[in-house]
This record gives structure tokens, sequence and C-alpha cells, in this order.
């Protein structure tokens, strides 16, 4: 606090920097270098695709990770943080996409939880740490009831309970891991005005979101990751999205996602008037042989639970699901299996792959009745099934026995690829099939996909990349609340149409 | 999406009654937890008096009361591990060999004082908790696992060190056999010092941020790592703490029963974790209280009383348990849908 005296044209020393920090996992390097600067009483924003090294850098500025060099300054002193107490003590909070409460604890309890005040006999006082977080939630202007649990709290609000206690903390320096990625548009706006109150105060934020409209709406200063380095620094109103955007991905979108053309068939899916009560309804489209279907939509939109009605994981109330012109029978996955379906689930950890299990296994999985005779599994016909398949795909692993939680995300998107299309499936569902993957990998994956389509098997592909749906799909069907609200053809679908249509209500959209 | 518009300004006026009507509500779910086993017991005291009204003579009150004693002590440690998701095993082991330890310091040092076998006992109990504390916290593997093994282990050195000697009554001093005799206000001395077992804990686990990170461990471990809890350090508390109490049920078990040898608390962590869980306490941590667990454990002991004074054959008691068991644990899981339910709809209600 000396010198408090910033001329007007220097900008005041930053609250925190962080210069070439690396970290390696073993011979993975998740961050080569990173570097980032927040000074008070700015919003700074961190940019970069998935896989750029942003989570990496956050974890270390929270104390979860020791990067293995670099330096590392809060308020010009040098600070090595060795637990997460540690950064808390500098005056750092985070605040994570999916915030972790604990459940059972009350909403107060979870703002002063280790810190809770202290009344008579040095016990907690329920009453003042009551007092002091109604206090909080009336600064915020946010009703929550500091005596509910906070099992079941919307996202928003347990974002809301989280930045509580970073102002309780008297936090310099709060963290927003993609705060909106789950918030509505009421709720989005409402955290807005929290993040620039804090930042009026004087409390350094470094944001860290994927939709540009955000960026330049709160940010004054952007920051740019590419294949964990440290690309640049602007000041939010000297630049524009496309420019960020060639920074993130150093090269053009127009030629990130290219999709051969493909011959397009007969018709092999065909769904209509597809209603579930309440969660979707009225969907009706086809998917011909040889084409990419994109459905694009904000998270929530009910596309995944279409395509899970679709493979028959969940039932629907009415409507009809035909494969190759037979109706495929509801709520019965291994009936649309038989029938040539394949589904690529979004979390591929959870259920799209059994983790420990050896790349041979993962593949072999959807084989397990052809490969067996009389119950059991021929061991050398697995072997040579999953090593054809895991060879096309180009899976880069030590062995096939290596469990596949040792592969890269990338590598780990071909073996659910590969187990598929080891089923030869005529129709093949791919829910956000990108995700967590780093860039290079993901071209790979798109140019699969687009080879799978040359093919002449028909693709249904979730995505919430616009990019990707932009580039990828012959047609794109968006949804939003339940149902399609619009249908493009890839002439027609221009990233304003898609996202007019995915936030806009029907009348909008005819 | 990006509209500027400038935040709608909450809506104060119906916030605090809201509020209120929230906080009653949680007043509810928060008594809801030992609520049910409390009730069971009354209903089961006040039916087994009906049947027979010698159940609640002098006698067979003191009777009931020395029963739970020991039990209510160890349910009251089993509650403090099993709120912070874990479950130690070995009480029954720890137990034994604080028992026969306890009656085999009296035969050795005939003169010892009472106090320094208690200090003894409870310190070998803490020692023994301390190692299945550091055990879990430094191996990370689960609590189950190993403190399965330090049961093994715990009642293996019990017999190596008893082999076939027994201690009996005769070999301790009388005045240590009268602390399950004695009676203070018509209540047993060692009940009393239960109860008191039970008011501290209960207030350390509500009243301190130790006994509160306890609750947040349990209710999500890596929420409370990232929170910069020392989750490992509490966690080994927890397992000391609980191995203290076990050793002072140790202490009290030779002082109530006749004889302390190699199998001596053979089998008891089962009913240990019974009490617990029908006492409340969510076998997946972050929930229930110590002094649900003393319920269960009072249940428990006194079912079986009950059973025998109403004359219902032995075999019934063990099912009887069982039911209770998972009677328990779908009255906690009907509750907490119906919670989350509940605050789901007053959530919409004030969207």
């Amino acid at each position: 606090m000396r010198d408090d005296t910033p001329g007007l044209e220097s900008p005041p020393p930053p609250v925190l920097s962080l210069s070439g920090a690396v970290k390696t996992f073993g011979p993975v390097v998740a961050l080569a270098d990173g570097t980032v600067e927040i000074r008070p009483g700015e919003i700074h924003a961190l940019v970069g695709e998935n896989g750029a090294g942003k989570s990496t850098l956050v974890k270390i500025l929270a104390g979860l990770y020791h990067p293995d060099a670099g330096e590392f300054e809060v308020e010009g002193r040098p600070v090595s943080f060795r637990t997460v107490a540690d950064s808390k003590a500098v005056g750092i909070s985070v605040i994570y996409q999916e915030p972790t409460l604990f459940p059972d604890l009350t909403v107060a309890e979870n703002i002063f939880i280790g810190r809770q005040p202290r009344g008579r006999l040095g016990l907690i006082s329920r009453n003042e740490m009551r007092a002091q977080a109604d206090r909080l939630f009336e600064r915020l202007g946010v009703p929550i009831d500091p005596d509910r649990i906070a099992e079941g709290l919307s996202i928003a609000d347990q974002q809301i309970i989280e930045i509580a206690k970073a102002i309780s903390l008297d936090a310099k320096v709060l963290i927003m891991d993609e705060p909106t990625a789950a918030l509505s548009g009421v709720e989005v706006d409402r955290l807005f005005a929290v993040a620039r109150n804090l930042r009026d105060r004087g409390a350094g934020i470094l944001f860290i979101s994927h939709r540009f409209d955000e960026i330049f709406a709160l940010t004054d200063r952007i920051t740019v990751m590419r294949d964990g380095r440290y690309i640049a620094t602007h000041d939010t109103a000297a630049v524009s999205a496309p420019e960020i955007v060639r920074e993130m991905v150093g090269r053009d979108i127009a030629q990130l996602f290219p999709k051969e053309p493909a011959e397009i068939g007969e018709v092999v899916l065909e769904v209509a008037g597809l209603t579930r009560a309440g969660v979707f309804a009225d969907i009706d489209f086809e998917v011909r042989a040889g084409e990419i279907v994109a459905l694009a939509g904000l998270v929530g939109a009910g596309r995944t639970e279409v395509a899970r009605a679709v493979f028959g994981i969940d039932a629907y109330d009415r409507g009809s699901v035909r494969l190759l012109g037979a109706q495929v029978r509801a709520r019965n996955p291994q009936a649309a299996i038989d029938a040539g379906m394949g589904f690529v689930p979004e979390d591929r950890r959870k259920q799209g792959l059994v983790m420990d299990l050896s790349v041979t296994r993962n593949v072999s999985l959807t084989l397990r009745n052809t490969l067996a005779r009389f119950g059991l599994i021929n061991g050398a016909r697995e072997r040579r099934e999953a090593a054809e398949w895991s060879q096309r795909l180009q899976v880069k692993t030590g062995s096939p026995d290596y469990a596949v939680s040792t592969l890269s995300g990338g590598n780990q998107q071909k073996v659910v690829l590969a187990k598929w299309l080891a089923t030869e499936p005529k129709f093949l569902i791919v829910d956000e099939p990108t995700r967590g993957i780093d860039v290079g990998t993901k071209s790979e994956v798109h140019r699969l996909l687009s080879d799978l389509a040359g093919r002449g098997i028909a693709i249904l592909m979730i995505s919430s990349e616009l990019p990707e749906v932009l580039g990828m799909a012959d047609r794109v069907l968006v949804m939003h609340e339940g149902r399609i609200t619009a249908r493009l053809d890839r002439a027609d679908a221009t990233p304003e149409a898609v996202m007019h249509a995915a936030t806009a209500s029907m009348e909008h959209s005819a | 999406m990006t509209q500027t518009a400038p935040p709608s300004p909450a809506p104060n006026a119906p916030a605090p009654t809201a509020r209120r009507a929230g906080r009653s509500r949680f007043g509810g779910i928060l008594r809801l937890r030992e609520l049910p086993v409390a009730f069971a017991l009354i209903v089961l005291v006040v039916v087994t008096y009906a049947a027979n009204p010698l159940f609640l003579s002098p006698q067979g009150t003191k009777d009931l009361l020395l029963n739970s004693t020991i039990m209510i002590i160890l349910a009251v440690g089993q509650a403090i591990v099993i709120i912070t998701r874990n479950v130690d095993l070995s009480v029954g082991s720890i137990l034994g060999l604080v028992a026969f330890g306890t009656g085999s310091l009296f035969a050795t040092f005939p003169g010892i004082p009472i106090p320094v076998v208690f200090l003894i006992g409870l310190a070998f109990g803490m020692l023994l908790g301390a190692i299945n504390g550091l055990l879990v916290t430094i191996a990370k593997v689960p609590a189950l696992v190993i403190t399965l093994g330090t049961l093994y282990i715990y009642r293996g050195l019990s017999n190596a060190w008893a082999g076939g000697t027994q201690y009996f009554a005769d070999d301790r001093p009388e005045a240590f056999g009268n602390l399950s005799v004695d009676t203070f206000l018509g209540f047993p001395v060692i009940t009393l010092l239960a109860l008191a077992v039970v008011v501290i804990v209960a207030v350390v686990m509500a009243g301190t941020r130790g006994g509160r990170d306890l609750y947040a461990i349990g209710s999500d471990p890596d929420a409370a790592k990232l929170f910069g809890i020392p989750v490992g350090r509490r966690v080994f508390t927890a397992f000391a703490v609980n191995g203290l109490l076990a050793g002072l049920a140790g202490v009290l078990y030779a002082s109530r029963f006749n004889s302390v040898g190699a199998t001596t608390g053979n089998g008891l962590e089962l009913d240990v974790v019974a009490a617990a869980v029908v006492g409340g306490v969510a076998i997946f941590g972050g929930s229930g209280s110590v002094v649900g667990a003393a319920l269960g454990a009072v249940l428990l002991t006194t079912i079986t009383s009950a059973l025998a004074a109403m004359r219902v054959d032995k075999f019934w008691q063990q099912a009887i348990v069982g039911v209770l068991i998972l009677a328990a644990i779908i009255i906690d899981r009907v509750a907490s849908l119906r919670t989350a339910r509940r605050l789901r709809i007053s959530e919409a209600r004030d969207v």
C-alpha cells in the first residue's frame, strides 16, 4: 500500500501477476507458458480453446497445482502456494464452473465454513452467522434463505453463494471459471451486475468464458491462450472478436472443420412427432445416408434428451422412431443397437468408456454377443477386431492392453468411435464429439466423422460449438426449450441464424 | 441474451416472509432426523410396559440404562467417524483389547488408582484409533478396508496377549465394579458418564469449527479440499477420538461385566454401526447427529430387553434389528426426497 498515487497514464500495479508458469504431468505439458496479469478494479477475460491450458492456469492460481517453473507475484510479493488455504490467505477466491458446495450444510454455513463467527464460550454463533449471510445477500440483491440446506439449489444461486463467500473473504482477486455456462439470461445479467459492483470496489476479476458477447460486454482486457501458451493481452475496446478468434485457433475458422461432400442417399432415420412431456415436444426430422445433421441449441434445450429417446435409453410419450423404414422399439437400447444405431455420448468418461478397462476390452464391449460362443468370449478374435478398429481410427496408445484412462481425450474419443464402428452401424449419434479434446485431435475427429458420412453412415451430431456445427453439418436443426425452432440448410446456416433460433422463441423464427 | 439491461433489483418485499417460512421448515427437517428413532423408542417402552409392568420397575429401568451405556459411547464415537464418510469396524477389537488390558492392570498392580486405569485405557484406545486414522489418511484406502484389517490385527493381538487368560470381577477393586452399580439421582454412574460424553461431543460437533468441518468433509470430500479444509488432519482426529471413546467403553466394560478375555467385544462393531444408522446418521456422511446415534444405541439395546420382557423368542431379535435398519434407511431416503422436492417447489415459486 505504499506510493498509492498511480499517474493518469500509468495503470495501477497488478494485484496478481503470473509469468512463464510451466506445469507438466509426466510427459504431458499442460501449461508451457502461463502468463496473466490482473490489475485491481479490472475485469480480465482469459480465453482459449478447450485444452489451451486455462484450467491448469486457474488451478495454479487457486493453489491446487504447484507450477514447475515461472514467477508468481501477488501485490508485488512473490508467492508459492502449497495448498488451497495459502491461496485463500492472500485473497484469491475461485468460483468453478460447477460450484462446489456442501449439499448437507446450510447456505450460511457454506459461506462461513472454517471461519464461522464465534460467540460465547468460543462456540459458533448461528445467529451472528445468519445475520452476516443476510447482509451479504442483501448487498448482492438476492434473497436466499441462509438456513436452507444447499442441496437442490439452482446453479445460479450456488454461484451467488460462492460470490458471497468471496466477498466475505475480502477477496482481492476473484476468478470465475466459465460461470455463465449453465445460466439463463436473467441470471447472467444478475451475475454481471455483481461482478461490476465488485470491480468498482477495487477487486481484480479473472473471467473465463467461451461467449464473446459476454466477454465484450463485461471485460476491460483480454488475455488469449493457445496450446498451453500465452499469446497476447489486449484492451477489450481496441480489439475485435475475429482477431481474438484468430489468435485462439491460430488459423481462420473457415478452414477448421471441413466436411467433404458425400453422396446423400436414402432416408436412414425417421423421427416423427416425438414427445416427452415437459422435456421435448413434436420432434420431426430425418437423417439420410451420407448426411451429417447437426442438432444445435443452448445447453438444456433438450438435444441430448431427444438423442437418448431415439436410442431407446429414455422413454417417450408419443411419436415414432424408424430406422430404414422399420419401427425401432422404444426404451430398449439393445433393440436400437440391433437395428443398426450407435451412440457416442457427451460424457465419454462416465458413459462412453469403462476407464479402467483396456482399449481392447472397451472396443469389444459392443461386440460381446457376436464374439461369444457358448457364452464365452473368444479372446483372440476380440484382440483382432479391436486391433483392426483401433488401427483404422489411428488410436495412439502404447499397447492395446493399456487402460483407456491413460489415453488423451482425443484418443479416448476415438476408442468410443471404434467401439461403435465395430458394430457397423447405419446411423450414429454423436453428442458433443470434440468436447475437451485438444485442437489438433479435434480436426482428426472431424475428418473421421466426415469420412464415416462418406461411407454412407447417417450421422446426427449434437454440438454446442457453433463453428463445429457450421463446418460439419449438411443440415442444422436448432432446438429451443424442447422444440425445433429452425431447420437450416448448409448454405443458410449462419452463426446469426443459428443463435437467433437457439435463443428466440417460435414466433421469431418461422 | 446480451441486453445490457440494468439488473433487476431484488424483490425486497416478499423476501422476509419467504425467509421466515423457510426457517421454520428447516427447523422441521433438523428435528426430523432424530424424531423417528425417539418416537420408536417411546412406543417400544410404552407397549412393553403395558404388556409387562415389571419392565419399568426401578431395577428394570436401571438394567435398561446400564445395558445401553457402553453401546451409547461406542455409537457416539462411530457417528463422528461416519459423519466424515468413513467407518471404523475395529471398535469391537479396540474395546476388547482395552477391557482385557484393564483387567490385566488391576491384576498386575493391585493398588493402582482407578483414575490412572481410566487414563491408561483412554490413551490406549486413542492410540489404536490413531493408527486407524493414520492408515486411512496416508494410504488413501477406504476406511472400510483399513479397519477391517485392524479389526483382525487388534483381535489377533488380544488373542496373543490373553491366550486362555480371563480376568474376573474378583480380580478388580470393589470401588471399580461399583461404578456400574451405584446410582446418582437414580442413574447409574457410568450411564451419567455416557450422557456427559454425548453432551460434550454433541456440542463440539454442532458448535465448533472443527466439528462443522467434519460434516463438510462427509458432505463432499473433494469440495472440502478445494475449500482448504485440512481434510487429513480432521479425519485423523475423528478416528483418534473414536478410539478414545472405544477405550472408555472398554474400561467401563471391565467394570460392568464379570469376565474379560480374548473374545471380549467380538462382533460389537456391526451393532455399533447399526445403532448409528438407525439413529439417523447417514452412512455416506455429512448428516446426522451424535444424539441420534445415542438414541439409536438405546433403541437397539431396549429392543433386546423388551423382547425378553415380552417373552419373544431370541431368534426374532436380530431380525427385528435388521428391519429397523432398513426402516431407518427408507425413512431417511423418503425424507430427503421430500425435502428436495419441497425445496424445488419453493424455489419455483420464488422465480
